[in-house]
C-alpha cells in the first residue's frame, strides 16, 4: 500500500504544480470541437431526435477520458527515459503491481479531471445531460482500461519516439472512430463489427445513453472491466522489460 | 612487479556484499565476465576501471535496475533475485546522473523516498530534517530542485541515499562533473558517512577518489576484475616514485622506490620530465597495459 500512495503521491504533486496549464491543455480540444462541430452546424445535424452538441459532449467524454489517461504514457517515458527518475521506483523496495496502481490511478486521475473540464465547458451551450452512477462508472472503466494500456505500453517502448507512434496509431484512430463523432451504427456492417472491437466504442456507447436518458448496453460493463483487467496484467508483466 | 591479491579475492566473515561469477551480456558484448567479489561491512571499496569496463553494470545489477545474466549477488545476505524486496531495503543509490524530480522541492523529493521505504510519517520527517542536516541543505528544504546548483543536487541525492538508513550505500562515480572544491566536500561527506558504520561501493574513474577514499580497490577491465587489494598495495611493486617523459613513442614512465633514485634518473633527461608519486593509475597500467582514462 505504501508503494502505491508513494507512486501515486508523486504524480500528483507534479499535477498540482503543473494544474492551471493541464486544465488548459485539457480544455483547447473539447472547446475546438465543441466550437466546430458543435456550435457551428447548431441543430442542423441531429442523431435519433438530440442535437448534434447533446450528443457530442459525451462523445468527448469518452474519448477525452481516453486521451487523459493514456497521457500518463507520455509522463512515464519522460520519467523513464530522460529524468531518470524511474530507476528511483526500480530501486526501491516496491512491488511491480504497487508501482503500476500508482500510475494507473494516476492516470485515472486525470482522466476525470478532464471529464470535469468538459462538462464545464458544455454549461455555457445550454446542453442538459443526465450525469447518473452509469455515466461515471463508464467513464471510470474507461480511464482504467487506458491508463492500464499506457502503463503497459510506456514499459514496452525502448524510447520516447516509438510511444509518439503508438499514440499515432491507436489513439489517435480510436478517438475519431470510436463513436466520438457520429454513431457507428451509421457505417457498413463489417466496419461496425471492427470498431466494436475497440474499448472506446463501448464506452462512448454507453457514456452517451446514460446522459441521453437511454438504458445503455450492458454489455459494455462487461467488456470494459475486463479489458482493464487484461491491459492490467500486461502491464504488470512490462515492468520487468524495463529493466535492461 | 609483485603481484597483489588474485581476482576475485575474499575477506573473512559474513561479507555485505557477495558477488559470485556475476556475467552480463549486451547482444554479443560481455560487460561483466564472471565477476567475483566480497565486501564486508563497513568498508569503503572502490571499483575502479575506464569508461565501459562494467562498473556501472555491476551496481545497476545490484540495485536491481538491469538483469542479472548469469551467476549470482547478495546484499546483506539477501539474494538480488530471490528476495529482491529484502535485498534492496539493504541499500541506498546514488546514480552518477541527477534523477531527482526537478519540478518538486528537496522536501518532497525525499518524502517520496521515505515513503517508497515504508517509513512511518514521524520516522520520515526526522529522517528527512537530519539527513538534510547532514549534507548541509537544512535550509534548502522547500527549493525546487531546479532551483539548486549540480553540488547541492548531489548533496540532496546522498541524503536521499540515506534517510532510509541503508546498510550499504552504492555511490556511482559521485563526483562526476563537479569541481574540485565540491568534490572534495562530497569526499568528506563520504568518509563520514563510512565513519557511522555503512559500507560504501563506490565507482570512480578518477585515480585519486579512490587513492583518497577507499580501503580496498578493484580493478575492473573489459568485465573481469583483475585485481583487488588495499590501494597501497596493488602500488607497492612499482616503488614509490615515478617520472613521465614524452618521446616519439608518447609518454614513457619509470619507476623508483625513492625520490633521490628517480631524481638521479631524470637528470640526464634532456627533455622535460614530470617527478611525481605513483599512484593507482601506474598499478593499473602494469596489470592491464591501459590507462583508466
Amino acid at each position: 500500500m505504501h508503494g502505491i500512495l508513494a507512486v501515486y503521491l508523486r504524480e500528483a504533486l507534479i499535477l498540482k504544480r503543473r494544474l492551471k496549464r493541464q486544465l488548459a491543455g485539457m480544455a483547447v480540444s473539447p472547446l475546438l470541437y465543441l466550437i466546430a462541430f458543435g456550435y457551428a452546424m447548431g441543430d442542423s445535424v441531429q442523431f435519433g431526435g438530440h442535437t448534434y452538441l447533446e450528443f457530442l459532449i459525451p462523445g468527448l467524454v469518452a474519448m477525452s477520458s481516453m486521451t487523459q489517461s493514456f497521457g500518463i504514457s507520455t509522463d512515464i517515458n519522460v520519467a523513464r527515459f530522460y529524468w531518470y527518475i524511474f530507476e528511483e521506483f526500480q530501486a526501491a523496495p516496491v512491488s511491480n503491481f504497487a508501482y503500476v496502481t500508482g500510475e494507473v490511478l494516476a492516470g485515472m486521475t486525470r482522466a476525470l479531471l478532464s471529464i470535469g473540464v468538459i462538462l464545464v465547458l458544455g454549461l455555457p451551450f445550454g446542453v442538459v445531460l443526465h450525469y447518473g452512477p452509469l455515466f461515471w462508472l463508464a467513464a471510470i472503466l474507461n480511464s482504467f482500461v487506458f491508463a492500464s494500456l499506457a502503463v503497459a505500453l510506456a514499459m514496452l517502448v525502448k524510447s520516447h519516439a516509438d510511444q509518439s507512434l503508438l499514440t499515432s496509431f491507436v489513439i489517435t484512430p480510436m478517438a475519431f472512430l470510436g463513436g466520438t463523432f457520429f454513431p457507428v451504427e451509421r457505417l457498413p456492417v463489417w466496419a461496425q463489427k471492427i470498431l466494436f472491437l475497440l474499448p472506446l466504442t463501448h464506452a462512448s456507447n454507453a457514456i452517451r445513453a446514460v446522459a441521453l436518458g437511454e438504458m445503455p448496453d450492458w454489455r459494455a460493463y462487461l467488456v470494459l472491466p475486463l479489458t482493464g483487467v487484461a491491459f492490467f496484467i500486461l502491464a504488470l508483466g512490462s515492468v520487468n522489460h524495463a529493466r535492461d | 612487479m609483485c603481484m597483489p591479491s588474485g581476482p576475485g579475492a575474499r575477506v573473512r566473515g559474513k561479507p555485505m556484499i557477495r558477488i559470485d561469477q556475476l556475467i552480463k551480456t549486451y547482444g554479443s558484448v560481455k560487460a561483466l565476465d564472471g565477476v567475483d567479489l566480497h565486501v564486508p561491512a563497513g568498508q569503503l571499496f572502490a571499483y575502479l576501471g575506464p569508461n565501459g569496463a562494467g562498473k556501472t553494470t555491476t551496481i545497476r545489477i545490484l540495485t536491481g535496475l538491469t538483469k542479472l545474466g548469469g551467476g549470482r549477488a547478495s546484499l546483506n545476505g539477501h539474494d538480488i533475485e530471490k528476495d529482491a524486496l529484502a535485498a534492496k531495503r539493504q541499500c541506498g543509490l546514488v546514480p552518477q546522473y541527477i534523477n531527482l524530480d526537478s519540478e518538486l522541492t528537496v522536501y518532497e523529493n525525499l518524502d517520496i523516498h521515505g515513503r517508497l521505504f515504508d517509513m512511518k510519517p514521524a520516522v520520515r520527517e526526522a529522517g528527512i530534517n537530519e539527513m538534510l542536516t547532514y549534507v548541509e541543505l537544512r535550509d534548502r528544504s522547500d527549493s525546487l530542485v531546479k532551483q539548486l546548483s549540480g553540488g547541492m543536487k548531489r548533496r540532496v541525492m546522498v541524503a536521499r541515499a540515506l534517510m532510509h538508513s541503508p546498510r550499504i550505500l552504492f555511490l556511482d562515480e559521485p563526483t562526476v562533473g563537479l569541481d574540485a572544491n565540491i568534490r572534495r566536500r562530497i569526499w568528506a561527506l563520504i568518509k563520514k558517512i563510512q565513519q557511522d558504520g555503512t559500507t560504501i561501493f563506490l565507482t570512480t574513474h578518477y585515480i585519486e577518489e579512490a587513492e583518497f577514499l577507499a580501503d580496498r580497490v578493484a580493478f575492473l577491465d573489459n568485465g573481469r576484475i583483475v585485481a583487488v587489494d588495499a590501494p597501497l598495495k596493488l602500488m607497492a611493486g612499482l616503488g614509490k616514485w615515478a617520472i613521465d617523459w614524452l618521446t616519439d613513442n608518447g609518454m614513457q614512465t619509470s619507476y623508483f622506490p625513492s625520490r633521490e633514485a628517480a631524481r638521479e634518473s631524470a637528470a640526464v633527461r634532456e627533455n622535460g620530465f614530470t617527478l611525481r608519486r605513483v599512484n593507482l593509475e601506474d598499478a593499473f597500467l602494469s596489470l592491464t597495459g591501459k590507462k583508466v582514462h
